[in-house]
């Protein structure tokens, strides 16, 4: 047994966390935050330049082929940095939906330009309130009908992946005049979301059904590298803070009910790390362990994360409650990580139903 | 990244399950075998010599010193093996072989470690551990049990005070003992390190009546007992440094625990919810189960990275602490929800209902878990000064003798 990341996988790691600490600093995620602005451009280009995007992508499609122990370090770093890019939807979710559903000739199409950072993809699944797996959009004749909504990062997309009807794919261009994108107020107030309407507009159905449980088992996992990223950030900036601040003559720091606090995020994190590690080595090499470790990682990742942000503006106090402060990036993100792919009931449910023997009942 | 064996795992694995095959099944306990405390504590030492007579025993300890210089991995993977067996293991072998071995490897002189050495790794000496008092548990430095040289010039040492909490002190042949043998200076330096042979006179042991109706842990009273000076571990003075290798040892150790998750599971499909369906079926119920399961696996994963790390050469150091941590917490919070989920027959329930029991005595035996080898508050002061690098406790005894504390 070695059960560790391999040292190509930690340079990989820290190098995404050098570009990212470079092109994505907070003041950075403020003027996007203040500018109104969709995406962080700049450091999409930047990740397709150092071949990022494509780490995941198969080698005959442009990309390099790599695991998803190597993209999820590259996830932890986007985590971490709490970056202003459609990674998730257009790597994890989209060009995997392509890879696992699609056609020879729409990997063909569309796998080299996600790679590259040509083309950005978003996967459209949830329709209002409520269950996010939803599949009330249905296509006849090659025209989609119905709405999807939010949707991630569709303001950037070229295209959509389309949770529909009997539980499929539809792969859908969103560039014209039968698909309408209503921007949302989105919590996250630097990943947007849309309102897509689809009013017979023409769309490719995708050739394997049944892969929805396999493209969100291995998204699971990277949201759950993600979170780990953006929790250990958070408890770091907590730390930093407590040791820095002076109150009753001594560090804010030194004061158990702050060391414990943290101690407990620490603790919460590493557990959920140690899930994500296990998630991403069932996704390479043990596929049937991987819906039993996939619900673990997403449980364990929502927990860590949740308690981080939560925590990190706690002890900031006052200023935390301050958009100078830097707290409030993550604890919006973590809402809606904690509810992006489905929220905790749904992932119990798929936790308890993996089990061998199974205490399994779908609620 | 690989969780599965290594080729040379793998084989040290068949290895381990072939003997285990052959040598265990005639050492089983019966499932749910009940006992005197003497027999099990017997059939431990048989236990014993079949793993020393088959090359089992210390395999993590030193060649030179009569173990197997093997690694860490190896030994959890002869762990997992064992522990597919239902054998004769307890407080009365581990103390031996966890805690006395290595502190008396480390601290100990030749003399020492021929005596006890291969004798502990046989069974024919086992141990218990005489360390914390009714004033001194998380603040073990705080111990009060003194020991004076005789005044007849012979160089031995009379010891008087009261231990606590030392598992199976009442059939083990010898103790591992730390005393203060210097009032005058700060606590953590007054102290040092003993053996005692338990037949000792002056050596008085009483069960402690538990909370869960069992008495596995004394109280041991000793009242002018005489320790040679030959028994001394290290020199005078230097018991605090021995006290951690041994507690050090005890942290590493808290590896096996009772009271996954899963058999909590069954108990729930196995309790109506008064509308055609179980309790498992409860929305409530799934998600918290979910979170525990969750953390549990977790927790194995975190384990396989500190082992991976300690075959590597590093030193988990206070990570380790995140294990007990994480896992005495859940054990409560599981049970005491399987408790709920029962209803009134959790608190009361009929004969036939065996597994209602177990339940009950996990939620009791949890509150041991949260204290015993390290207390959550101390655990957690740990991993905040430790691995965040926060600051350390204010101390207001540092440099204070002990004789001029209060209290």
């Amino acid at each position: 047994m070695n059960f560790d990341l391999s040292d190509e996988q930690k340079m990989l790691g820290e190098q995404a966390r050098g570009l990212l600490a470079d092109m994505s600093p907070y003041d950075r995620l403020r003027s996007l935050i203040d500018s109104g602005a969709e995406w962080d451009e700049a450091l999409w280009r930047a990740l397709a330049g150092m071949g990022f995007l494509g780490a995941a992508v198969p080698e005959e499609h442009g990309g390099l082929g790599l695991g998803a122990l190597d993209l999820g370090v590259i996830m932890e770093a986007l985590g971490r940095a709490n970056a202003a890019v459609p990674f998730m939807s257009s790597i994890v979710l989209g060009a995997e939906a392509i890879r696992l559903a699609g056609s020879e000739e729409q990997k063909a199409e569309w796998l080299p330009k996600l790679a590259s950072g040509e083309a950005i993809a978003t996967l459209a699944y949830a329709e209002g309130p409520g269950p996010v797996f939803a599949r009330g959009v249905t296509i006849e004749g090659g025209k989609l009908t119905g709405r999807k909504s939010p949707v991630a990062d569709a303001g950037v997309a070229d295209i959509a992946i389309v949770l529909i009807a009997g539980g499929g794919f539809a792969l859908v261009e969103l560039d014209q005049p039968e698909v309408k994108r209503t921007r949302l107020e989105s919590f996250d107030q630097l990943r947007p979301h849309y309102c897509l309407d689809f009013d017979g507009a023409a769309a490719e159905p995708m050739a394997g059904g049944g892969k929805l449980d396999r493209l969100i088992d291995q998204a699971a996992v990277q949201a759950a590298f993600e979170a780990v990223g953006a929790a250990d950030a958070c408890l770091h900036m907590a730390r930093d803070y407590a040791m820095e601040r002076q109150i009753f003559g001594r560090p804010l720091g030194g004061f158990q009910a702050i060391k414990h606090k943290l101690a407990d995020v620490a603790v919460a994190t590493e557990l959920a790390r140690s899930n994500a590690y296990y998630g991403g080595w069932a996704a390479e090499s043990s596929p049937g362990d991987l819906p039993a470790a996939a619900a673990a990682a997403r449980l364990s990742g929502i927990k860590c994360f949740e308690l981080a942000a939560r925590e990190n503006l706690q002890v900031h106090g006052g200023i935390g409650y301050t958009f100078e402060a830097n707290c409030h990036f993550y604890y919006r993100r973590e809402r809606m990580l904690a509810v992006h792919l489905g929220n905790r009931g749904f992932w119990a449910d798929r936790l308890l139903n993996a089990l061998p023997g199974s205490q399994g009942k779908a609620a | 990244m690989d969780f599965n064996d290594s080729p040379g795992e793998a084989a040290f694995r068949a290895e381990a399950r072939d003997w285990l095959a052959t040598h265990a099944p005639a050492h089983e306990l019966a499932p749910g075998a009940k006992m005197p405390d003497t027999e099990e504590a017997d059939r431990g030492r048989a236990w014993m010599r079949e793993l020393y007579a088959g090359g089992w025993s210390g395999l993590t300890f030193p060649k030179a010193l009569g173990g197997r210089g093997l690694s860490g991995i190896e030994a959890v993977i002869f762990a997992e093996e064992e522990g597919k067996y239902h054998l004769p293991k307890g407080p009365f072998t581990s103390i031996g072989t966890g805690m006395a071995l290595p502190v008396i490897a480390r601290h100990g002189n030749d003399e020492q470690r021929a005596r006890f050495i291969e004798a502990t790794l046989k069974g024919d000496i086992t141990w218990c551990q005489l360390f914390s008092e009714p004033a001194a548990g998380s603040d073990l430095a705080g111990l009060r049990t003194k020991a004076v040289r005789a005044d007849d010039g012979s160089g031995d040492w009379i010891v008087n005070g009261q231990k606590l909490w030392s598992s199976w002190a009442h059939l083990t042949d010898w103790g591992i003992l730390v005393v203060r043998t210097d009032p005058t200076v700060p606590k953590h330096k007054g102290l040092t390190f003993f053996v005692v042979d338990m037949k000792t006179p002056g050596i008085e042991t009483r069960p402690i009546r538990q909370i869960s109706g069992a008495s596995e842990f004394n109280e041991t009273f000793l009242t002018d007992v005489r320790i040679p000076d030959a028994n001394r571990l290290g020199a005078e003075g230097e018991g605090w440094a021995c006290c951690m290798t041994v507690l050090m040892g005890e942290r590493l150790g808290s590896g096996a625990h009772r009271g996954g998750i899963e058999p909590l599971l069954d108990y729930a499909a196995a309790t109506p919810d008064g509308h055609g369906g179980n309790m498992l079926d409860d929305r409530a119920v799934r998600l918290q189960f979910a979170e525990a399961l969750a953390e549990e696996q977790g927790e194995r994963f975190f384990q396989a990275r500190l082992r991976t790390m300690v075959s590597k050469g590093e030193n988990p150091g206070a990570l380790a602490g995140m294990v007990k941590l994480a896992y005495a917490s859940r054990y409560q919070k599981t049970n005491g929800l399987a408790l709920e989920l029962r209803g009134l027959a959790g608190i009361a329930p009929e004969a036939d209902d065996t597994a209602t029991g177990d339940v009950q005595y996990d939620y009791i035996y949890s509150t041991v878990m949260r204290i015993a080898g390290g207390a959550d508050e101390v655990l957690r002061n740990q991993i905040a000064e430790r691995v965040l690098g926060m600051p350390g406790e204010m101390r207001m005894d540092k440099d204070v003798p002990f004789e001029k504390l209060k209290g």
